[in-house]
């Protein structure tokens, strides 16, 4: 049975004897969702939740060819991070398609270790490795587990747990070797969810003590355990790409609200020529956000109409718990790309209405 | 879980009989396999189904379902209250998470459909 091939993250146990409901996802045996999608959403927006991400792959490059090799495959720009930062970027193909989107913990002078999609750590690892030049590139994928711990009480909950003034470490910055629970991890504060939190990594076998010192001590500010069902809904809301659904090898970082993530200032990377040339003429679509104006929910792959012509397809769309709203993204003519414009939603061949409007869908008010 | 007085389709929808009409939900078992419903998409009054044929759409936040007719007839009447609260079907579902009321063509249809045991076997829990 092809159920026996899925791999497992350290906390599988954990999952099922929590109740979640277990699915595949990029090759993966993954909790989908423990009380259910709307609670759990709730949870991160109002107080936090605890996510397994230990299926994402982890690819070390390192040595004194590092950060030129990291700058030929990444878009945005690495010269500009200290030890200790994050950035987030696409990698290009020569043609300016997305071979995946990326973050990039730089951990020593010449360190540098990829958080990549689970779906594309083997194209990833390859990739990396062809154009890495004086370094090393190392899978590390099996080496870390990752936990997200998102939500507004999310500090305070990882303060228990550790000695490191958490205060001090700011957005889009990572700590490596932070004890939490007896357990040494490295930890950044980044996230997928549109709320502050962080990201910690354990040594692989370690994560079930992280995660279940951490269940026990957020309990009192309500903290769940929550699922990809909800952590989808949640970046959605947020605004956030996933790949291999908003961007892809056939679409392009401009046409894709990442346009901030290339660099062109920066030198040359794989990919810099097209999208040079598609940021000079303008690209012909743009990856747009819409709201249903009627009650119906879109999903990815439904036709976008004005009138009998389809206009594009729906990217990612769900009914976003906390705005309370049926919400999607999707490519349209960059004509149409105004909000306020008014598109339709081929939904089971009944046309439903919507509109163009501005990403994010959601975003936290500061503090 | 399962009420005696219903009869009970492969598909999970249950059937009520009131006097010369049949009410139709779905099961609880349904419901909380769908755990979140925010959807519901149901025919107009008049239309006519088949018997487990699809005659409308549930959807929770992650997934769209079919909902299978366990009569043939005609809709005399649909639950439009569960336009703006389609949360009802989760937590009454065999009450005010009622979906569509059915004018049948032929009751024996109903001797198709399972008991409360049968249903409960099928979905592998024991019966009452």
């Amino acid at each position: 049975m092809a159920i026996n091939q899925l791999k497992r993250t350290s906390l599988y146990d954990v999952h099922v004897a929590a109740g979640a409901r277990m699915v595949e996802f990029g090759g993966w045996h993954m909790p989908v969702q423990y009380s259910g999608i709307v609670d759990e959403h709730r949870a991160v927006r109002s107080a936090a939740g605890l996510f397994d991400v230990s299926h994402m792959g982890e690819v070390e490059v390192a040595g004194p060819g590092a950060l030129e090799s990291v700058q030929r495959v990444v878009t945005n720009d690495a010269a500009k991070l200290s030890v200790g930062q994050v950035l987030y970027s696409p990698m290009c193909t020569p043609s300016g398609g997305i071979i995946d989107d990326v973050t990039v913990f730089r951990l020593g002078e010449a360190r540098y270790l990829f958080i990549v999609n689970a779906s594309t750590t083997a194209k990833d690892l390859a990739w990396i490795g062809e154009h890495t030049r004086g370094a090393q590139t190392l899978d590390r994928s099996s080496e870390f587990a990752l936990l997200a711990l998102q939500g507004p009480q999310a500090q305070p909950i990882l303060q228990r747990l550790t000695r490191t003034d958490l205060s001090a470490l700011k957005s889009f910055h990572i700590a490596a070797e932070v004890n939490v629970a007896g357990v040494r991890c490295l930890v950044s504060r980044t996230g997928y969810t549109g709320e502050d939190g962080f990201e910690i990594a354990p040594p692989w076998d370690e994560a079930p003590q992280v995660w279940e010192g951490l269940m026990e001590t957020g309990r009192r500010e309500g903290l769940m355990p929550v699922g990809l069902g909800a952590r989808d809904t949640l970046r959605l809301e947020a605004g956030f790409m996933l790949y291999g659904n908003d961007i892809d090898e056939t679409t392009s970082p401009l046409e894709a609200p990442l346009g901030w993530t290339v660099r062109f200032d920066k030198g040359s990377f794989i990919g810099r020529e097209i999208l040079l040339a598609q940021k000079e003429q303008g690209v012909t679509r743009k990856l747009a956000g819409f709201e249903m104006t009627e009650r119906a929910i879109p999903r990815h792959g439904y036709p976008l109409r004005v009138g009998d012509e389809e206009i594009g397809r729906v990217t990612s769309g769900t009914f976003g718990p906390w705005v309370n709203k049926s919400i999607g993204m999707g490519y349209v003519p960059k004509a149409l790309t105004k909000s306020g414009t008014p598109v339709d939603v081929d939904i089971r061949g009944k046309a439903a209405r919507a509109t163009i409007v501005k990403l994010p869908f959601y975003k936290r008010t500061a503090g | 879980m399962y009420p005696k007085e219903l009869r009970y389709s492969t598909e999970h929808e249950w059937a009520k009989v009131e006097g010369k009409r049949v009410r139709v939900g779905i099961t609880k078992f349904a419901a909380e396999k769908l755990t979140d419903v925010v959807f519901v998409d149901l025919p107009q009054k008049g239309v006519k189904v088949g018997y487990m044929q699809p005659f409308g759409v549930i959807e929770s936040v992650k997934a769209v379902s079919d909902l299978y007719s366990p009569i043939s007839g005609t809709v005399v009447d649909v639950n439009t209250k569960l336009v703006d609260a389609p949360e009802v079907v989760n937590t009454d579902p065999y009450g005010e998470g009622w979906m569509i009321l059915v004018q049948p063509e032929d009751s024996k249809e109903l001797d198709k459909l399972m008991t409360a045991d049968q249903y409960a076997t099928m979905i592998g829990e024991s019966g009452s």
